[in-house]
């Protein structure tokens, strides 16, 4: 289980750069997660790792061996292809085995690993089976059972559960959770879906337009997003980013907008006590409303719709002319079409730059 | 009431058009020669002046060693032929399946000779293996070898026309196959190369298999062409020498133009297309297999769901 790192990787079809040079290391033994939306270029981050796409630049290690000219079967991994990439003509077990009956392991080593796997996955009785007996489910955990057979240093996982259905992804998401704690390997695991690098990263490594934007763990990216981009793809219902200005009044710091005014924290607003009249953009969580007025700084919403998703319930709501979501408790009915006064946890307030996105 | 039986017979109405045509134009002559290979019937007759002769024409031919020595030729010309072509088209399409420059220029390349007329073929082949000005003969002489009888020698004019027969034919195993590759699932033989696949293992163990559907289709699509190959061996050796090449269908142009004997000529006809039909047939239920499988495994992969 090597450590791998990227040292100023880059990736490019023709005159076309898809990927800039970039670092990245993943430590042994962690379940990274590469994040980002369609094109972003964490898929090809992972197919460069496997050896399915070619460097156009620099190098990757594991440990301190260069991989790059290593064929795929030397570099010691198994990966999870999002349409699971099963070999339609054979069995389960002959699909499940195949790497171990090309690395020429005896028959019955192979039948013991083979079976342990399926117990694993609870797909022994579908053994003697062709692929396309399978439901999309069943062939999902082949294909996991097929890398785990494998018994790799390393397991990548592209997009592994973006063709199931919502409730069997999920159910697939906590069967992965558990796997990442029992089995002791490397994983990397890409896919768009924040909920997924969310519950299964150790690390989380936040991608887009080919950039890395952010590494860190799941919790350092929710609390401390280093710009607007990772700020609104991690967490859902995604952040509300309202404009306004800072200003100094009555010896505080303030943030202000079109319908709005909202004190800072005493700590964030001596760090930026210079920057009055600045242009910022402030970043609201959802969750960071309080119906209760005496914890939270007030403000004024007008509600647009309420979505009621059961135990907590969504507010679109506007305020002047931007539209803020609010999640609240479904205990607490709240009419849509009226005014309504909220409270703003102002510990938990974001601002960013207007320009540059940075967060202040 | 009235309307209802209209309206019921209204596909049939659209139909009747293509089924007279279809009836006219392929049934009739069919049927005019399975009539016809029961008459001794020689070409200055008019048909119905021929005598009928039951099945004396098929049992004849049974008894015919010239004819059975035909049938054979064909067999085993069909046999090579396609045995060749496959292992060769299919060779090329594992080699040219990538993507490097030129590489459509190239395919179009490979498939000029299917393109052309067979006669053409025949006439640029016989000039090529001509004994003493063709090319071969000139570029052995060139490095010093002995001249090749091409057509003169027996074994040497079967092996002539099949090398002729492979250069047309190849291609069209080629397209086929490529087209077969191209449409393999990418991700699988991705999940071979980290499975530890070699290339020849990846050839072996996936690629081959999945095309293994489109390979026999196309197999059996050569075959039954082969049996009816005509115009090149006719031009080449017209058969000859002895009965060395003499394919059945050429046997069947003789029969019926030099020792005019037009009852036997169909008689041997219906020998063809009964063998024929047998591939066709086969080549049906082979479909129908296929068909009846994966429409099991939809329905059983279905009621798991």
């Amino acid at each position: 289980m090597p450590r791998i790192s990227f040292d100023q990787v880059a990736k490019s079809y023709g005159s076309v750069e898809v990927l800039p040079p970039f670092d990245l290391t993943l430590e042994d033994g962690e379940f990274t997660v590469l994040v980002g939306p369609s094109g972003c270029g964490k898929s090809t981050t992972l197919r460069m790792l496997a050896g399915l796409e070619t460097l156009s630049g620099g190098e990757i290690y594991f440990d301190d061996k260069p991989i790059s000219k290593l064929e795929p079967k030397d570099r010691d991994l198994a990966m999870v292809f999002q349409d699971y990439a099963l070999y339609p003509h054979m069995s389960i077990a002959k699909n499940m085995s195949f790497a171990l009956r090309l690395a020429r392991v005896s028959k019955s080593e192979i039948e013991e690993k083979v079976k342990r796997v399926a117990a694993m996955l609870n797909i022994s009785p579908l053994l003697d089976r062709k692929p396309a007996e399978l439901s999309g489910g069943q062939r999902q955990r082949v294909a996991m059972g097929r890398a785990l057979v494998r018994d790799a240093g390393t397991f990548l996982f592209d997009e592994p559960l973006s063709n199931l259905d919502a409730k069997l992804r999920g159910k697939m998401r906590a069967e992965l959770a558990e796997m990442r704690d029992t089995i002791d390997k490397n994983m990397v695991y890409v896919t768009h879906d924040q909920v997924e690098a969310m519950t299964l990263g150790d690390r989380i490594v936040v991608m887009s337009d080919g950039l890395i934007q952010q590494q860190g763990t799941p919790e350092e990216l929710f609390k401390a997003p280093v710009n607007t981009f990772v700020a609104g793809f991690i967490g859902s219902p995604t952040m509300n980013f309202i404009d306004g200005e800072l200003v100094d009044e009555k010896g505080t710091s303030w943030v202000r907008g079109d319908g709005f005014m909202l004190p800072l924290p005493v700590e964030m607003g001596q760090r930026l006590g210079s920057l009055a009249e600045r242009r910022v953009t402030l970043g609201l969580r959802p969750s960071s409303f309080t119906m209760d007025l005496t914890t939270g700084a007030p403000i004024e919403l007008n509600v647009v719709v309420s979505e009621y998703l059961g135990a907590q319930s969504v507010l679109v709501t506007r305020c002047g002319g931007t539209e803020v979501l609010v999640e609240t408790q479904s205990a607490a009915p709240i009419k849509a079409g009226q005014m309504q006064s909220f409270g703003v946890l102002i510990d938990e307030i974001m601002l960013f730059d207007k320009t540059s996105g940075l967060r202040l | 009431m009235q309307t209802a039986n209209v309206n019921r017979l209204t596909p049939y109405m659209f139909m009747a058009p293509a089924v007279i045509v279809m009836a006219v134009a392929l049934l009739y002559p069919i049927g005019y020669m399975i009539y016809a290979s029961f008459l001794d019937w020689n070409p200055s007759q008019r048909i119905g002046e021929a005598e009928f002769v039951g099945l004396r024409n098929y049992i004849n031919l049974l008894g015919d060693a010239s004819f059975r020595e035909s049938f054979w030729v064909t067999l085993k010309f069909a046999a090579v032929v396609v045995t060749l072509e496959m292992c060769l088209g299919v060779g090329l399409a594992l080699l040219l399946d990538r993507n490097i420059r030129g590489m459509s220029l190239l395919r179009t390349l490979f498939i000029l000779p299917m393109m052309i007329a067979p006669i053409v073929v025949g006439l640029m082949w016989r000039y090529m293996y001509h004994p003493t000005v063709g090319i071969f003969n000139q570029t052995l002489k060139g490095l010093g070898f002995e001249p090749i009888p091409w057509l003169s020698d027996g074994d040497w004019a079967f092996a002539s026309v099949v090398i002729a027969d492979v250069w047309q034919w190849t291609p069209f195993i080629f397209i086929l196959s490529l087209a077969a590759l191209q449409s393999l699932p990418r991700s699988a033989m991705e999940a071979a190369r980290i499975d530890g696949a070699t290339g020849w293992q990846q050839i072996i163990y996936i690629k081959l298999p999945l095309m293994m559907p489109v390979l026999i289709v196309t197999a059996l699509l050569r075959l039954i062409d082969a049996f009816k190959v005509l115009e090149v061996i006719l031009v080449l050796t017209n058969g000859g020498p002895g009965l060395s090449t003499e394919i059945l269908s050429l046997r069947i142009s003789r029969t019926a133009s030099e020792f005019r004997e037009l009852g036997e000529a169909a008689a041997m006809s219906n020998y063809l297309l009964i063998l024929l039909l047998i591939l066709t047939f086969g080549m049906f239920l082979y479909n129908k297999a296929i068909e009846a499988r994966a429409a099991r495994l939809r329905r059983a992969a279905q009621e798991e769901t």
